[in-house]
């Protein structure tokens, strides 16, 4: 179907009915009980997972396929969230034209990053998309907000004001972004016995453009390009000496990388318009690199799997306080309820960090191939678990 | 015969027609039922604490967290109710707000826009907050006031400092308790001008960010205004841990006042040093050379440790006030967690217990009907003295601290002694004072969310 072999095409229709089905998936418990606090099923964790999804798909086009490890994606993301939110000033609240710049702005920075930055491999390669990204982090934080030239709002952020032009605004429209009149916060409540589903337009919206994107990606990793980046990758001196430039490869993965970032920032700003500079730190191109590596770099869903996961931890864990913890344990005599809170006190809240830290170190000691091999060694196990041992292995596919 | 052969899929069909029909005159609005956002149906109501846990200001983050978590206890009627016996408005009865207990969700601001505006939005559509508190920069309290004005609930500031939070980026479900740099400046000024001469001239080094500039500019107006001259103004790089660099020239400008418009550890790096420079122990243009750290903090002074003694500086609140309201406050908090209780503590407080007792005099949770009752409205006993929240641009007006550095602290917590309380007529100002947007800055409408 569409082009794609019959194993890409279920991974293609359970990516979609994952990302369709969102809502009743990650809210799996009824809204009155203590387990609520794990529910994801809110619009905008919703958004987050669908939005540093497509980031980290086009993350992993690059570093999945070439090799090169960008440490200065976030750039991308920050100067897409610009444009985007420069579109709802200027012209109106619709996202339209808000995405579409904030992909081709983030293509044309990255396209002049990438030019400089790919004339060296490896470290040194990562080293310079660092540098950049943090001079862009400093340009918006302070230089370019400054008063007589206000590009970016500094620490604020940049957002719409009420005197901004507007041209195309009109008052029958809704106030913030919205996609041809359909507000991007309207959300639908489906209340059925104790269970509560969050249907909103803008994770919608999200989520039809991540399962495009999605298709982009398999796409590209099936392409004969896709396996110029691969020979990049696994050996690129030997390209050279078979007369192949492999520069206009990478570049164009950078510029197409860089491209998916722009549109998570532009989409960000979309679901809720303010940018702010913190996008653009480094912490924030750690992050992407931690999640392709988490979820499992160089396959296709693994980079979704990790956005989700991180983002999952980000908001769900760091809001659990020592007030829950009582709840949980007041079942237990008291010295022991104290204990006990005292025990996972260092884990939630503020130390999410730290929870998030140990995963990440079991994972990359237990399976380098991240969550993806963690999911094939269950399904192999599953599968051989009825034969008896003695029989060939299963064939130890790359993780893919 | 009957015709009406009822098949699997004819079943399907007319359910998923009848359930998109049923959904559709609702899928447009936020929430059909509800007069409000986050409405409270049962008998609980609760509040969203942004807080910073993690990132620079987390021990002011923590120190906000430990004063809601009082607020709401005294709230609920228990502990030993604290401000609620010295309050002037005897609205509250220790019965929770309305007569439902509260409730309080947490969230991690990290003192970054993005990430308190995503831990508000959170508790907001997850946890259904009917008002968020807390915060302690300026960036973040701008970003998450807007956030709160389109989602429709009440936005009460905790520790925010930049004259643009209720300047011109002022909203009309945004409140704030905390002073600003402008009263900063307008309560520093003349003991400035007692303390060290009317002839001084002084050498700005700023943050370079919003809050920096504003403070900035309303100190070097507010001391050129009685005749004092700004030598240089260097904007630092909020990053930066290392000062020398910038302190180095200060001494060869002929400048003998620093002014530090630093904020948190960089203002606790660039004093140090200043110290180490021996800026102190200099004499320029003939006088002893000062220094001046405009916003102070007590977690600031802990920092800086001894560097500070003689530093003067402004404050909010300072637990050593001597009021009825300001001692139940530090009792309660002291007894409870075993030390006094911070600027940033009290403000977030007083903010809880004022947005409680404006819904009860409301007697709704409405976000229109709450900011209507917080308009205007003045009290006295949490604290700060006298105050009045201005309607206009939902600023608290009270008295400014203008404090000094303790020569010989008794304690760990005394390293701040209080040099005079400038009463609120000298750092009041007109509602469209250029510093504040001027004209253009407005209000917008009260949003309910509805």
């Amino acid at each position: 179907m569409l082009g794609l072999d019959k194993k890409d095409t279920s991974l293609l229709i359970i990516v979609a009915i994952l990302t369709l089905l969102a809502p009743f998936i990650l809210n799996p418990f009824p809204a009155g009980s203590a387990m609520a606090q794990f529910n994801a099923g809110y619009p905008d964790l919703m958004q987050r997972f669908v939005i540093f999804g497509i980031f980290a798909i086009g993350f992993n086009i690059l570093f999945g396929l070439t090799g090169y490890l960008s440490f200065g994606h976030a750039a991308f993301l920050g100067v897409g969230s610009y444009s985007a939110v420069w579109m709802f000033k200027l012209l109106s609240y619709n996202v339209i034209p808000a995405i579409a710049l904030s992909v081709v702005v983030a293509a044309l920075f990255a396209l002049l990053i990438g030019y400089v930055s790919l004339r060296r491999s490896g470290i040194y390669f990562s080293i310079l998309t660092l540098a950049f990204a943090q001079m862009s982090f400093a340009l918006a934080y302070s230089v370019l907000s400054n008063p007589k030239f206000n590009l970016t709002n500094g620490e604020t952020g940049l957002q719409v004001y009420a005197d901004d032009p507007q041209i195309f605004h009109r008052d029958s429209l809704p106030d913030m972004p919205h996609l041809f009149g359909l507000s991007m916060r309207s959300t639908y409540k489906l209340d059925i016995g104790a269970w509560s589903f969050d249907f909103n337009v803008g994770y919608y919206l999200c989520a039809v453009i991540m399962m495009v994107m999605f298709y982009l990606a398999i796409r590209i990793f099936r392409s004969p390009f896709g396996m110029m980046l691969r020979a990049v990758k696994s050996n690129q001196q030997r390209m050279n000496y078979t007369g192949l430039n492999p520069r206009p490869y990478t570049l164009a993965a950078f510029v197409i990388s860089g491209m998916y970032a722009g549109l998570a920032g532009g989409l960000m700003a979309a679901m809720d318009p303010l940018a702010g500079a913190e996008r653009m730190q480094w912490t924030a191109s750690g992050e992407v690199v931690l999640m392709t590596i988490l979820g499992g770099a160089g396959t296709l869903i693994g980079p979704v799997l990790g956005a989700g996961f991180i983002k999952y931890f980000e908001n769900i864990f760091s809001k659990i306080n020592d007030t829950i913890l009582h709840q949980w344990f007041s079942f237990l005599p008291d010295g022991i309820e104290d204990f006990m809170v005292f025990i996972v006190h260092p884990f939630i809240g503020k130390g999410w960090h730290l929870t998030l830290g140990i995963l990440f170190m079991l994972v990359v000691i237990f399976l380098p191939g991240g969550l993806v091999e963690g999911g094939q060694r269950l399904g192999n196990w599953l599968r051989n678990r009825g034969k008896r041992s003695g029989e060939a292995k299963t064939k130890h596919e790359p993780a893919e | 015969m009957s015709k009406n052969q009822v098949t699997r899929r004819g079943v399907l069909k007319t359910g998923a027609v009848a359930g998109a029909g049923v959904a559709l005159p609702t899928i447009f609005t936020a929430s059909s039922a509800a007069a409000y956002t986050n409405e409270p149906t049962g008998g609980t109501v609760t509040l969203g604490f942004n807080v910073p846990q993690t990132g620079p200001y987390a021990d002011e983050g923590n120190d906000e967290l430990l004063a809601q978590q009082l607020a709401v206890e005294h709230l609920n009627g228990m502990g030993d109710g604290g401000c609620l016996n010295t309050f002037t408005s005897k609205a509250l009865k220790g019965n929770g707000i309305l007569g439902k207990k509260v409730q309080f969700v947490t969230g991690d601001t990290q003192t970054k826009s993005d990430a308190a505006r995503a831990a508000a939005k959170s508790m907001i559509e997850k946890d259904g907050a009917i008002m968020i508190n807390g915060g302690s920069s300026s960036g973040v309290a701008v970003a998450v006031q807007g956030l709160c004005q389109d989602a429709g609930v009440i936005f009460m500031a905790g520790l925010t400092h930049s004259n643009d939070t209720t300047g011109k980026d002022r909203k009309k479900n945004g409140f704030r308790h905390f002073f600003n740099a402008y009263m900063s400046a307008a309560a520093l000024a003349p003991v400035l001008s007692k303390e060290m001469g009317a002839d001084r001239r002084a050498y700005h080094l700023t943050a370079d960010y919003t809050w920096g500039w504003t403070q900035q500019e309303s100190i070097a107006a507010a001391t050129e205004a009685m005749g004092w001259e700004t030598v240089n103004n260097v904007l630092t790089p909020l990053a930066s841990t290392d000062f020398s660099s910038y302190i180095a020239p200060v001494l060869n400008s002929g400048a003998d006042v620093l002014v530090l418009n630093h904020y948190g550890g960089n203002m606790v790096n660039s004093l140090t040093n200043a110290i180490q420079f021996g800026l102190l122990d200099k004499v320029a243009n003939g006088k002893d050379f000062k220094i001046v750290v405009p916003l102070y903090s007590e977690l600031m002074a802990a920092g800086a440790g001894e560097n500070i003694k003689g530093v003067l500086g402004s404050m909010n609140y300072n637990w050593q006030l001597d009021n009825e309201g300001s001692k139940a406050f530090v009792k309660s908090f002291g007894e409870k967690y075993g030390k006094p209780p911070s600027n940033s503590a009290q403000t977030c407080y007083a903010q809880v217990l004022l947005y409680a007792d404006a819904c009860e005099r409301a007697g709704t949770f409405n976000p229109c009907g709450v900011a209507e009752a917080l308009e205007g409205f003045e009290f006295d006993g949490l604290g700060n003295g006298k105050t009045l929240y201005r309607a206009d641009d939902h600023q608290c007006f009270k008295d400014v601290l203008v404090v000094r550095g303790a020569q010989n602290p008794t304690n760990a917590y005394d390293t701040l002694e209080i040099v005079e309380v400038t009463p609120v007529e000298q750092v009041m100002y007109a509602p469209d004072h250029p510093m504040f947007g001027g004209a253009e800055a407005s209000l917008g409408e009260c949003n309910s969310g509805a």
